[in-house]
């Protein structure tokens, strides 16, 4: 007892003596990685996993070069926390930021450095108009786009359409006859769709609705419905409603490898890949970024899927109204700096060549829409169809519409208006309250 | 006063002893029963299942999960240990998960002495030192816990960047933290200063209630408060001190904004490489079942080893009188 109170006696000052140090030794440390000219540039964003590992070694060469070091940390929550480190004064070096709406709101804090003379021109060289003018404020340019990925896909299984003995369809009719034949074919639902992803749960249905927005009332009505001129209680936004509840709504249509109508809303927008891949859903509709999802996945016979026109997986531009329209929905980063330092302009300058596309092309997974850079480097057929796609001239693009909206609406009641719509809200009630979103 | 014989208290213990052991056997007989017990035990499997199905995930190939359920091993085993291998080197952001698990216990382990220390200062203070507006003062500290940390954020955050100035006069110059790659002091501070007022009530409450007569008899032997708080405070209080440890460790441990929002880049913790495992579109979320695994080792070692304080210290704080 004595021994253990005698221990005890000693041990508290010394817990007290070590925290102080500890506390001592932790200012210390934070106040001497400083000096002038920034040897280590500071890059975060929302990219995580092996596209976060890809994006740091795509500064090798780089690095080895001028001697800057490149670090990107990547964040799941990014969208939420930048705005909180740059109000705080602590802003990275570096943002990616994956919505010209945060964008937007950033620059609206007046810590967002105007982008050099060497970014605009690369931009101009090497992107188009529209790529420009999301990265543009009060006419102003900012940011400069990175990587860019296409919306509008439709994945299928090209060996079961060879079973089938039907063709990839050219316009919108042709893919609702060609659904209804699959489902007389294989005798099940010829879709499936997930729109659960945690809090973002309805967004793989956003991009349905924009993409037959894009396709049925054209671009320019696609711009006013962005900026709010065109309501979502339109009739024009109503069609591309009733187009979707054409395939989505119908209980023969959907939904393949899960169960009925309702099961979309609880399956992640994720595992649609694995289902795909093992012949059980014929067509489901997701971005070029699906790709990722497939690499682990199986066919039915337990195999790798080959992802190729001629494989197992493949995927077709969702079509028009009208054989070859042109107009395609895209998402995409910009690359936004917070410091004016030397070696950070030359991070950012080199992000908007063709040659950091290359090289990050190259590592595998992702697309560009530099024009500039070569569309053979990327890691399969289906990317370099993609790249191809995304950097044709007579491409019209338009970005993500919910990404644009107003957050209240674009990240809000239009995600929660689409869950609301698959578990059988009425249409002209779920599009009513995707606008009351603008009130809040 | 009535003097009482000895015979007599000894009939009176035994009655009362008897009396207490009727009442137990009473109070078991009412507490305890066949189906109470299968019914707990029915809750507890049902409760976890769920951590049983991710463990049986973190142990089965990618390929598998993304396709069938955790449940098809026991018609279809086959198991890796891949998982733990590419979770601990590979992070997905700039650090492996083994590097952010040290980061983790060098964030926590500071995080949970820096606010004892300060707090339980503080609660002697409250407890034993007369001053002059002592309970206003005391509520104060305490309505402090009413402010969602989320509003602290932003103005703690500037005041680390960018330091504080009033009127021209440099209050704090703040620290240069645009440059710092490395460092936990502003973690460390954050986490402190979010814990003080829950660690200054609960151990005030503990501390207030050690008789004044032992602090008293301290006193007379010529003790100041400095010796009164380590020798007979401390010792005492230890209960309650170990019980708040627990609570703050396990937090800090589990804690994902505050590191994110206040820790440079390598310094990021384990929950930061955790949530980032699986991928920008999720593709690899089976990482994260063998990653929550790794992390879970050091709150489980925390919370088995100091148990016995947690059942004795939580109800230590909580009732006065």
């Amino acid at each position: 007892m004595s021994n253990w109170t005698r221990r005890r006696r000693l041990l508290v000052p010394m817990a007290f003596a070590g925290a102080a140090a500890l506390i001592l030794a932790g200012c210390a440390e934070s106040s001497g990685d400083g000096g002038s000219g920034k040897t280590t540039v500071e890059i975060s964003g929302g990219i995580t996993g092996g596209e976060a590992d890809a994006l740091n070694k795509s500064f090798d060469q780089f690095t080895k070069d001028t001697g800057i070091k490149v670090k990107y940390t990547g964040d799941k929550s990014f969208e939420g926390n930048i705005v909180t480190k740059v109000t705080g004064g602590s802003a990275p070096d570096i943002a990616i930021v994956p919505q010209p709406g945060l964008l937007k709101s950033l620059i609206g804090t007046g810590e967002v450095k105007e982008a050099s003379d060497a970014v605009s021109k690369n931009v101009d060289k090497y992107w188009g108009k529209d790529w420009k003018a999301y990265g543009t404020d009060d006419g102003k340019f900012y940011a400069a786009p990175m990587l860019a990925n296409l919306k509008g896909y439709v994945w299928y299984s090209p060996a079961k359409f060879k079973e089938w003995g039907v063709e990839v369809p050219q316009t919108w009719d042709e893919l609702i006859a060609l659904t209804k034949t699959i489902t007389e074919k294989s005798g099940g639902p010829s879709w499936c769709a997930g729109f659960a992803s945690d809090a973002a749960s309805g967004w793989p249905g956003t991009d349905w609705i924009e993409d037959l927005v894009l396709r049925q009332a054209g671009p320019d009505t696609y711009d006013d419905w962005v900026s709010g001129k065109v309501k979502f209680t339109d009739p024009q936004i109503k069609k591309a409603f009733d187009s979707v509840g054409e395939i989505l709504l119908n209980p023969e249509y959907v939904n393949a490898g899960f169960g009925d109508v309702k099961s979309i809303n609880s399956t992640a927008f994720g595992d649609v890949a694995a289902k795909v891949a093992d012949g059980s859903c014929p067509m489901t509709h997701q971005a070029s970024f699906l790709s990722a999802n497939f690499l682990e996945t199986k066919t039915a016979a337990g195999a790798a899927p080959k992802i190729a026109s001629d494989g197992d997986v493949y995927a077709f531009v969702l079509p028009g109204e009208e054989a070859g329209q042109k107009s395609v929905e895209a998402g995409g980063e910009f690359v936004t700096g917070f410091s004016d330092d030397a070696n950070v302009q030359k991070v950012i300058e080199y992000m908007s060549t063709p040659e950091w596309a290359n090289a990050r092309v190259k590592l595998g997974g992702v697309v560009s829409a530099n024009k500039g850079a070569d569309p053979s480097l990327a890691s399969s057929e289906f990317l370099t169809e993609t790249m191809k796609t995304l950097q044709s001239d007579d491409t019209t693009v338009r970005f993500d519409a919910s990404d644009l909206m107003p957050a209240t609406v674009g990240s809000g009641s239009f995600w929660k208006g689409m869950v609301n719509w698959i578990d059988g809200t009425p249409t002209d009630k779920v599009l009513a309250d995707i606008q009351a979103g603008y009130e809040n | 006063m009535t003097a009482i014989d000895e015979p007599g208290i000894r009939r009176a213990t035994a009655l009362s002893e008897r009396e207490v052991k009727r009442q137990e056997r009473e109070a078991r007989n009412k507490l305890t029963s066949k189906g109470a017990t299968i019914a707990a035990i029915v809750i507890a499997i049902i409760w976890t299942i769920p951590t049983f199905g991710l463990f049986v995930t973190s142990f089965r190939p990618g390929a598998d999960s993304s396709s069938s359920g955790w449940w098809t091993v026991f018609t279809n085993p086959s198991f890796t240990l891949d998982n733990y291998f590419s979770a601990l080197t590979s992070g997905g952001t700039a650090l492996t998960l083994g590097q952010s698990f040290i980061n983790s216990l060098a964030i926590a382990i500071p995080a949970t002495l820096i606010p004892i220390a300060v707090a339980s200062l503080a609660a002697y203070a409250f407890a034993w030192i007369p001053f002059k507006g002592r309970s206003i003062a005391f509520v104060a500290v305490f309505a402090l816990q009413i402010v969602p940390i989320q509003m602290a954020l932003v103005p703690l955050l500037s005041l680390f960047s960018r330091g504080l100035t009033i009127n021209g006069v440099s209050v704090f110059p703040g620290f240069d933290l645009r440059d710092a790659d490395h460092s936990f002091a502003t973690v460390w501070i954050a986490h402190a200063v979010f814990a003080m007022p829950l660690a200054i009530f609960l151990l005030h409450n503990f501390i207030s209630e050690i008789p004044g007569e032992i602090i008293e008899a301290a006193r007379v032997d010529g003790a100041g408060h400095g010796q009164i708080f380590f020798r007979l405070i401390l010792p005492l209080a230890m209960p309650a001190i170990a019980s708040f440890a627990i609570f703050q460790f396990l937090w800090v441990w589990n804690d994902l904004l505050v590191a994110t929002i206040f820790a440079p880049s390598s310094s990021l913790p384990l929950t930061q490489t955790l949530n980032s495992l699986s991928g920008s579109w999720g593709a690899q979320w089976y990482l994260q079942s063998a990653g929550a695994f790794i992390s879970i080792i050091v709150p489980l070692v925390v919370f088995f080893s100091l148990q016995r304080f947690f059942v004795r210290g939580l109800l230590a704080g909580a009732t006065k009188g």
